[in-house]
């Protein structure tokens, strides 16, 4: 049962990470990601992690990409033109690609295999431990997070703030 | 029940990274090379969980937080540097934006 699930969501994943990247125009490409975080969303919860499974729905799918739509929406791009050398760029970019991809497959398969010991977070526990852990082993950076996003949201603002001249 | 090895969740992790990579090089569009860096994010998320769960340690959850906190912080200053960027030079081409060049 897993299996089926891990290989349906794994094609879905890979399938729409394409897409992202082979569509012309933006918005298609944004749709795409929602779609691979969904299949994404659900593998985490394969892997024990439901919580961060509910987050990625509702952080990335929902808050990061929906920002993503209103800028493209905004800006309107125009669709991507290939220009001639296109093929040029993606041999530049596919060999580095390939090297590296094929450097980590050749290093995490003949590796031991190991295999999960269940879900990590048991059941309903999840949320609890994490919470336990987040604030009190991880406290100082969970701090330190909340002033970075508080430096991004000031930021973004002076950023985006009209400056007439 | 039939478990997937973890390795299967590691490669399906290095299979996005580089997909978001060649992304990443290829596309010229200034929001499409956002979204392949997303797609590299959540890459990692994955190889973080899908060691947490060989090893049991809750600890990966807490860093794919900060993964996902740092993504969100990391949007809201790339959207509004690309909201500027249209409104300084009408384009979103990265290769017509070399004025660092020298």
């Amino acid at each position: 049962m897993e299996q089926i699930v891990f290989y349906v969501f794994a094609a879905v994943a890979v399938g729409s990470a394409l897409l992202v990247i082979l569509q012309q125009r933006a918005v298609y490409s944004a749709f795409s990601l929602i779609v691979c975080f969904g299949a994404l969303a659900v593998l985490y919860f394969q892997l024990g992690a439901a919580l961060v499974a509910a987050l990625q729905v509702i952080v990335y799918a929902g808050a990061i990409m929906v920002l993503f739509l209103f800028v493209i929406m905004l800006l309107d791009p125009k669709s991507e033109r290939f220009g001639p050398d296109r093929f040029k760029k993606t041999a530049l970019a596919a060999l580095p690609a390939a090297a590296f991809l094929a450097f980590v497959l050749l290093r995490v398969f003949p590796a031991w295999s190991p295999r999960g010991s269940g879900d990590p977070l048991g059941s309903g526990e999840g949320p609890k431990r994490i919470a336990h852990i987040l604030f009190q082993d991880y406290l100082l950076p969970f701090e330190v997070t909340s002033i970075l996003i508080l430096v991004a949201i000031l930021g973004a603002v002076v950023l985006v703030k009209h400056r007439p001249d | 029940m039939g478990m997937v090895p973890a390795t299967h969740y590691l490669a399906l992790g290095a299979v996005l990274f580089v997909i978001g990579v060649a992304g990443f090089i290829v596309r010229r569009n200034v929001i499409t090379m956002f979204m392949s860096v997303e797609l590299m994010l959540n890459a990692v998320n994955l190889t973080f969980l899908a060691y947490a769960r060989t090893w049991n340690q809750v600890d990966a959850h807490i860093f794919v937080f900060f993964v996902m906190t740092v993504a969100a912080a990391e949007a809201a200053v790339g959207l509004a540097l690309i909201l500027g960027l249209d409104r300084h030079s009408q384009t979103l081409d990265i290769d017509t934006v070399n004025r660092l060049q020298g």
